[in-house]
């Protein structure tokens, strides 16, 4: 397998931008990692993004990603329609074929001009659950009370994980909910999704984020310390909620034996956890411990642009890796209803 | 091409009909991979990871689809994802599931792409209106026969030459039991005289809207070694994108699939296309799209395509047949078309064509999609034997 | 530019989306219809409701008929379950607050997701012993069951309401599925000044500072090289057919005019990039390549599409081909 690093990093959230559609908030995000890379544009070997068109509200959305490429003269470029971490793993898989050298990727959406949690039923069943439509919120709070009543934990430990999610989120620029908060403060909270409250939930937010992926001696000869993909892995669980077991995420472990996290020590994990239980259960499948710093950016409790989430997981991790903060890292993504999809990829910084 | 050796070692799809109400989704991806599975001595077990492709999620109603096909595509506890590059995505999904193969990440890779269009309606999900977008009042064709116009009257072409692409291609289905239009009386009266939609595209000089799934199963040299029944080996595959609009954009003949064809022809060692391949599966929805794509692709020089569609260098009996299957114009589940054409040709060089066969000399043939505003494009060339 | 520019849209394919679903799903379905919870026993024995058409583990098809094929429930036990405060309007089937839950039936190894229709939050606990509320009128969909109920000890469940059979009818082979989905879209920037340029009689584009070409009604960047087209530039009314085609083919969307009418791609004077537009004013025989063209503008502007009702020829000599032979 080829050395693959991640060499820039750029994203851009806010809770809702009335002001600018997706192109318009893309281009500075592509600009700033495209100038990050020390890459030219048309070096660029391949470019891959992911988007859903359901949150632009209308088929073949994604196409208007492409105006703030400029893609000119005519590029590799490819599309998937799932968060925008997949398109980073087509990207890496491009590199290791040989072909091209670097890849630029980038994911797009605004959760704000639709109603995100119920368009998200549409992934659902189409016979026997989509019909009664229950929403993105519904089955993640499905999946917490089966996780409560498994693990024995309570919802002071989901109030601990939001509280912290937001407190991380304070020395984040992209945070759009963030804050000096407490337990106490979330568990004061009503529970608006029975077990959930408004806090464990991820806040609805527009945004964008781009990497720029190299290979070995090129990722070499413009970053001073690439943060390098040292496994990325992904898996999918059966698709009925009552056919899974929905108090451990199977997926994610299997993932992460496949990736070896367990191969060192996780400085940090970037967790896709919309949810706060999400990042309880996916701290246990990955075989984290406390010496692990989690979702310091205060990861999607903090800031959730879809599309772009999963992205900025491994965005986050790898930053702190170029940095020096850290030396090894796991970065998380997941997709579909009670994290049935999942991929992990590990990061490390030369030693 | 670049990575490890890659061979298509299975191939299935549906029976591609208007509208396939036998089954549901599941049920239509299921006969294709199934067949796929078959024809490549294998089961669901088997197979390391799954690439899936369709168009617009909005067809079907059904966001992101390869959460809820995992259980039927075998995908559960392995690596599943879903391409989606508008019309060309047949094409790029075949390439994204080739290239895990290629990198040495996986031995067998299914890949399927599907679209079950009669679910909502193809003129509506090719048209939704959107707010601040001028409205479009000439639907999907209104957006292509200006196009056209524009290259008859570059190139000089007569009226009548699209029609003759729309008999070739519909008599070449007759031979393809997977088609979905069989028309044996068509002629090129009966397209003359169908009605007309979009000067200058007449009904039966348009695709039709399908419901169907192509499924291919791609394995690894050792795998494809081993492998009972005929191979096609991967010679080469390439895509390109370029902006729906800028300034001075050529249309007609995009500079990405130039350069799509040129990347994909160097790799396979292709210099000379019409010579150099069998038979070609080109993606071409309206009829005169073949003259136009013979230009693009390099078949001929500029300005003469309609010239090759004329002398009937493309047909079955011709030197260079385009579309032995009955192409686009035949059978057009829109995500599943590209992928359609990526095996067909993978058919053609391992000899399973059946009736629609044509006489291999090269062993080569091309697979073509596209997709967008004749944006988005992505090709492979496949050989009966392993490339050099 | 005040407000900024937000319109509503729905998303909604009319009368819902016609579903076929097979003979495993529409079994189970007629089942309901019936009155009647039908689940399948899988290879390694476990009960699965709903029935899918592919065993989750193993991939391996469940056939339609056959032993495998046993009735389940109609009691069931609530695994887990989630309190909807705020009921969906148009897709919930009950408008006061309910559960969501995954309810095993009794005799199946699984749960399906259902609604549970009790008083209150308190009403319901993981363990809770339900039963289906059918509905009188059933069609062979998930909502035959209204929604399941709290049953009391030694309660016994109240059986289905009798299905009587239409003449002739068919075991069910699909569903109609509604999806709307309503947003509040964003013009964007360049959009919204392109708009209200139309608004005020003119036609704003824009040109991004690394590059000469301007972009009528552009969408914020210069596709060539994805800069931002910062700089605004009034495009003229009037320009040139560079190629078209003739549409015959009625309602196709309600803007549409009477066919035949020309929709033909637009180089407007002081532009690098041609739109359609719709040619009125010549007859569709005498509309040509190269046809100069001026925008009929409404009597009444308004920062929207409707400002200009469509293009017509200018009278004006025809546009040599060199000048728009690359923006065919």
């Amino acid at each position: 397998m080829r050395d693959v690093a991640v060499i820039s990093f750029v994203q851009s959230a806010v809770a809702r931008d009335f002001e600018h559609n997706e192109v318009e908030m893309l281009v500075p995000t592509l600009h700033a990692a495209i100038a990050e890379s020390g890459i030219a544009k048309n070096d660029l070997g391949f470019v891959c993004s992911g988007s859903l068109d359901y949150l632009q509200g209308g088929p073949f959305a994604f196409v208007s990603g492409l105006d703030a490429v400029g893609c000119w003269p005519p590029m590799r470029e490819s599309h998937v329609e799932m968060d925008s971490a997949w398109a980073l793993y087509e990207a890496w898989v491009a590199i290791q074929t040989g072909e091209v050298d670097s890849a630029l990727v980038y994911g797009f959406g605004k959760s704000s001009p639709g109603d995100l949690h119920e368009m998200m039923t549409l992934q659902y069943d189409p016979y026997y659950v989509a019909p009664l439509w229950p929403s993105m919120v519904d089955v993640a709070a499905l999946q917490a009370r089966a996780y409560l009543e498994a693990s024995g934990r309570d919802e002071e430990e989901f109030a601990e994980v939001a509280a912290r999610a937001q407190r991380n989120g304070r020395s984040n620029p992209y945070a759009v909910r963030a804050g000096d908060v407490s337990a106490k403060d979330v568990l004061a909270q009503p529970r608006t999704h029975d077990p959930l409250r408004d806090a464990d939930i991820a806040p609805i937010t527009d945004g964008t984020a781009a990497v720029v992926l190299a290979a070995g001696d090129l990722a070499r000869s413009v970053c001073e310390r690439p943060a390098w993909i040292r496994g990325i892995e992904h898996r999918i669980e059966a698709h009925g909620l009552g056919v899974r077991d929905l108090a451990t995420s199977e997926s994610t472990k299997l993932a992460a034996t496949a990736a070896g996290v367990a191969n060192g020590r996780v400085d940090i994990a970037e967790l896709h956890a919309q949810f706060s239980h999400e990042e309880l259960m996916l701290a246990e499948a990955l075989g984290l411990n406390g010496s692990t710093t989690i979702n310091p950016s205060g990861g999607p409790l903090a800031s959730n642009p879809v599309m772009s989430a999963g992205l900025i997981r491994i965005g986050e991790v790898a930053r702190r890796i170029t940095s020096g903060d850290a030396q090894r890292g796991v970065a998380h993504a997941t997709s579909g209803p009670c994290l049935q999809q999942n991929l992990v990829c590990v990061l490390e910084g030369d030693s | 091409m670049a990575g490890n050796r890659v061979g298509v070692v299975g191939i299935g799809q549906t029976h591609h009909r208007a509208a396939r109400k036998d089954v549901s989704m599941a049920g239509l991806v299921r006969e294709a991979a199934i067949e796929a599975l078959e024809d490549a001595g294998m089961t669901w077990s088997d197979i390391d990871a799954v690439v899936i492709g369709k168009a617009p999620d909005m067809f079907e109603g059904v966001a992101m689809p390869e959460l809820y096909l995992a259980d039927a595509l075998g995908a559960v506890g392995k690596p599943m994802m879903r391409v989606h590059t508008a019309g060309s995505v047949g094409g790029s999904t075949s390439i994204v599931a080739a290239k895990l193969v290629a990198a040495g990440i996986h031995e067998r890779v299914l890949t399927v792409a599907y679209e079950k269009q009669s679910e909502s309606n193809a003129t509506w999900g090719l048209s939704v209106p959107m707010p601040f977008a001028a409205p479009l009042v000439a639907g999907a064709g209104g957006y292509f026969a200006p196009l056209i116009r524009a290259y008859m009257y570059r190139s000089g072409a007569p009226r009548h030459i699209g029609h003759l692409v729309a008999v070739k291609d519909r008599l070449a289905a007759l031979r393809n039991p997977k088609a979905h239009l069989h028309l044996p009386d068509i002629d090129l009266k009966t397209v003359e005289e169908s009605f007309l939609l979009w000067d200058p595209l007449r009904y039966l000089d348009v695709c039709p809207s399908s419901d169907g799934a192509m499924a291919m199963v791609m394995g690894s040299e050792k795998v494809a070694d081993a492998s009972e029944g005929s191979v096609a080996w991967i010679h080469g595959m390439a895509m390109r994108s370029e902006p729906t609009m800028f300034a001075r954009r050529d249309q007609i003949n995009p500079q990405a699939g130039k350069d799509c064809a040129k990347d994909v022809y160097a790799q396979a060692g292709i210099t000379n296309p019409r010579d150099d391949f069998d038979c070609a599966e080109v993606y071409v929805p309206f009829s005169w799209y073949e003259p136009m794509w013979l230009e693009n692709l390099g078949f001929c020089a500029e300005g003469d395509g309609w010239k090759l569609t004329e002398a009937g260098a493309t047909a079955p009996t011709g030197d260079i047949p385009w579309n032995p299957s009955g192409g686009v114009l035949s059978s057009n589940p829109i995500g599943a078309s590209g992928m359609v054409r990526f095996g067909e040709a993978a058919q053609q060089v391992r000899r399973r064509a059946g009736d629609y066969q044509v006489e291999l000399k090269t062993g080569k043939a091309l697979g073509h999609a596209y997709g967008g505003g004749s944006q988005f494009f992505s090709m492979w060339v496949v050989g009966s034997e392993k490339p050099a | 530019m005040a407000e900024p520019l937000v319109e509503p849209h729905v998303l909604d394919y009319p009368g819902g989306y016609t579903r076929s679903v097979g003979p495993v799903i529409g079994r189970f379905l007629t089942g309901l219809r019936d009155g009647r919870i039908e689940a399948v026993r899988l290879a390694d024995g476990r009960v699965l409701v709903p029935p899918t058409e592919y065993d989750p583990s193993t991939s391996a098809p469940v056939a339609a008929d056959g032993a495998h094929w046993i009735e389940v429930g109609p009691r069931g036990t609530v695994q887990t379950f989630t309190w909807v405060a705020q009921p969906r309007a148009g897709k919930h089937g009950l408008t006061k607050p309910f559960a969501f839950a995954l309810i095993r039936p009794d005799g199946a190894d699984t749960a399906l997701l259902h609604m549970v229709d009790c008083a209150s939050a308190d009403g319901i606990r993981v363990g809770s012993r339900v039963a289906p509320r059918w509905r009188a009128e059933r069609t062979g969909h998930i909502t035959d069951i209204e929604a399941w109920i709290p049953l009391g000890d030694g309660e016994e469940p109240e059986p289905a309401p009798l299905h009587v059979p239409a003449e002739e009818e068919q075991p069910v082979t699909g569903i109609t599925s509604p999806s709307r989905l309503e947003y509040r879209l964003t013009a964007g920037q360049a959009t919204a000044r392109y708009l209200e340029g139309l608004g005020e009689g003119k036609i704003i584009g824009g040109r991004a500072p690394s590059s000469s070409d301007v972009y009528a009604a552009s969408r914020g960047t210069d596709p060539i090289t994805g800069d931002a087209t910062s700089i605004e530039v009034e495009v003229q009314d009037s320009g040139v057919i560079t190629t078209f085609c003739v549409v015959n083919i009625p309602g196709l969307s309600e803007l549409a005019p009477e066919v035949p009418f020309v929709s033909a791609q637009i180089l407007l004077d002081g532009a690098n990039n041609t739109f359609f537009g719709l040619i009125r004013g010549a007859d569709v025989d005498e509309v040509h390549m190269g046809m100069r063209v001026k925008a009929k503008w409404a009597d009444e502007l308004k920062p929207d599409h409707t400002s200009i009702l469509w293009w017509e020829p200018s009278g004006e000599p025809d546009e040599e081909y060199d000048r728009y032979k690359d923006y065919l």
